[in-house]
């Protein structure tokens, strides 16, 4: 059959692509900018090439928040993912549980982040917080204020509780798609619960884990306000996240071409990791 | 393999049953012979597949023994009886190879892989798929997955039973055909004792010896194909088995005379007892003959489907088909008369033997 080209399709494509523009493209355009300009105020603008960059890179400063991001992000990954499945594999298949269970866990989803943040920061408090009093009552040597090691645990702690549940209901819409049928025919074959698991659910949940895991990563690597609320990036440097260093840089310091700078080189880095994700877990057991 | 009684098997979906009408499945008791084919022919939610469930186990009756070979299996789990069981959506484990999905069920059991491979490659033959024993198993087509779901069933070579739940509703046409000479085939060639559920007359009438039409909960009819076409013991056997369906009319019996409104139809015999609520006078399609004699009828359409006619018409007000040969006459005042050996009478919807 001969296909119709009719290129006024395209002045259909044009509200959502100016949408983009003004939302994405341009803004991002703005950054590049700024990030090969130095200025002194005065809206004056000098050319500075790939200055910024190299600055940037060759900045410990840098290195060492990144080294933080990546840490955060592992080790939330590492506790959020098998937790997220485990709870979803216990949570009821029916009855009056399934709303109930559903209700619990979107709840911390519900609250918004900085007040997730200051829940946390009064419920850690040595003084007056019920986890940091009761730990300190305990005779347990617990300060976010002081200790980097309290401080690390408490954003951990809070992120598990904060976003689990995003995991939760991720796997959970997986699991519920699978047919009893599967279940039937795994008992008639003598499966394990392990087996169960390994060959029905995993591979079945594989589409949603992809989506949990990359969002989870990219929300982590991103993560400013909690750790802002909670800590300020402190005790010293110990919790600055690359987030948090970009906003001192940029709005603290008016350093706008650093800023700009790192700004890019932070996007690119969330989308290489996001892309590096995406194509493993995709292209996992897809070989025949 | 073996022969499957169920003893007074009955199932209820509620906790506590009481009346008749709690349970999904009214009293079965009934035996399938070892190795021989049976049908649970039935519509949607008669039953059929709860009464599977409970031969493979995955369903505890309410009431009744289910025995193997004279054992009782009741309160034993699917992996213990031993059966094989394809379902309506192929089964399949998405990550593991063809090869690896047929020797699961045998590694779950402990076996040596050793007699794992030569169990696999037996099977693999059997549902020639050798040549794919090494491709991942969510590349394939339907029907090779469904022959997958099935070889899991077949690597065991002791099964006792091999049980379809509609096994065929998602093959193509075509595939279906192929599909099921191939299950007689295997059926003849190693004598499994296989139950196959459908909703489909014409597949449950190829493949199996035996249909068991089930209604309501209820067994209704066990029979070959011939019986349940000749001598429906229940109207809705008349009904859903035969395309199109028994004429079913109601009438009042005055010894070996039915009349239907102002008309008598003279049967073969008379039914030794009377006193149901509801008479009615049964007869296919295939025996009403068209002519210039008998009992009038208006014919409302002739549909043309090749081989033959079916003819559309009205009968005191009652609608009757019948069918006439591709270039049988239908003539302008047409009458119909009913082959005798064609006439069934029911009472309350059971079929009455007539004496002459």
């Amino acid at each position: 059959m001969e296909r119709t080209w009719n290129n006024r399709a395209w002045f259909l494509v044009l509200p959502v692509l100016l949408l983009v523009a003004f939302s994405a493209i341009i803004p991002l355009m703005t950054v590049v900018n700024y990030s090969v300009q130095d200025t002194f105020g005065n809206n004056v603008f000098f050319w500075a090439g790939l200055d910024w960059f190299q600055e940037l890179l060759h900045s410990p400063r840098f290195w060492q928040a990144l080294a933080r991001n990546l840490v955060f992000s592992g080790i939330i990954l590492a506790i959020e993912v098998p937790l997220g499945i485990l709870i979803a594999l216990n949570m009821p298949k029916a009855g009056w549980g399934v709303p109930v269970c559903l209700v619990l866990m979107a709840l911390p989803l519900l609250i918004p982040w900085n007040v997730v943040g200051m829940i946390w920061q009064v419920f850690g408090r040595v003084d007056i917080g019920l986890l940091g009093k009761t730990l300190s009552l305990l005779g347990v040597d617990y300060n976010y204020v002081q200790d980097p090691v309290d401080a690390w645990i408490t954003i951990i702690v809070m992120d598990v509780w904060h976003w689990t549940s995003l995991v939760v209901l991720l796997c959970y819409a997986g699991l519920v798609s699978i047919p009893d049928a599967y279940y039937q025919a795994a008992k008639i074959d003598g499966a394990s619960g392990w087996s169960v698991f390994r060959y029905i659910q995993l591979p079945k949940m594989h589409r949603v884990l992809l989506i949990a895991v990359l969002l989870r990563f990219m929300d982590s690597f991103m993560i400013y306000t909690e750790p802002f609320v909670i800590t300020g990036g402190g005790p010293g440097n110990e919790t600055t996240f690359l987030s948090i260093d970009l906003v001192k840089m940029a709005v603290g310091q008016f350093d706008l071409g650093p800023a700009a700078a790192m700004s890019l080189v932070y996007f690119l880095i969330v989308m290489l990791v996001s892309w590096v994700f995406y194509t493993v877990m995709t292209n996992y057991g897809q070989e025949s | 393999m073996a022969r499957i009684d169920l003893d007074h098997i009955r199932h209820s979906y509620l906790r506590n049953p009481v009346k008749d009408a709690d349970f999904a499945l009214k009293e079965v008791h009934q035996s399938f012979e070892d190795g021989a084919a049976y049908a649970l022919l039935g519509p949607s939610g008669c039953g059929k597949t709860s009464l599977l469930n409970i031969i493979s186990g995955l369903l505890q009756p309410s009431r009744g023994r289910l025995l193997f070979d004279g054992k009782d299996v009741t309160a034993l789990s699917p992996e213990q009886r031993n059966i094989a069981q394809v379902f309506q959506f192929p089964v399949i484990y998405d990550t593991m190879t063809v090869y690896d999905n047929l020797a699961f069920p045998l590694r779950n059991r402990g076996f040596s892989e050793e007699d794992v491979d030569r169990r696999v490659k037996e099977t693999l033959e059997m549902i020639d798929l050798s040549d794919r024993a090494n491709k991942k198993a969510r590349g394939l087509t339907a029907d090779q997955k469904q022959k997958i779901s099935l070889g899991r069933g077949l690597v065991r070579s002791d099964v006792n039973a091999i049980l379809f739940d509609e096994p065929l509703t998602v093959i193509d046409p075509h595939m279906k055909w192929v599909l099921r000479s191939q299950l007689k085939q295997l059926h003849k060639r190693f004598g499994y004792t296989m139950v196959y559920v459908t909703h489909d007359q014409t597949e449950a009438l190829t493949f199996a010896d035996t249909v068991v039409v089930m209604y309501e909960g209820e067994i209704v009819q066990i029979g070959t194909p011939s019986e349940l076409f000749e001598r429906p013991s229940h109207t809705f056997v008349g009904y859903f088995i035969g395309s199109p369906g028994m004429n079913v009319m109601p009438v009042e019996l005055d010894g070996a005379v039915a009349r239907l409104g102002t008309q008598s139809i003279a049967l073969p015999g008379a039914v030794k007892s009377s006193g149901a609520a509801k008479t009615e006078l049964g007869v296919r399609p295939e025996y009403v003959r068209l002519g210039r004699e008998g009992l009038p009828v208006t014919i409302r359409a002739v549909e043309d489907i090749g081989r033959h006619k079916i003819v559309r018409a009205t009968l005191e007000g009652r609608e009757l088909a019948a069918i006439v040969p591709e270039h049988g006459e239908i003539p302008a005042e047409p009458r119909v008369t009913f082959d005798p050996k064609g006439i069934n009478i029911y009472a309350d919807s059971w079929r009455q033997e007539l004496v002459a």
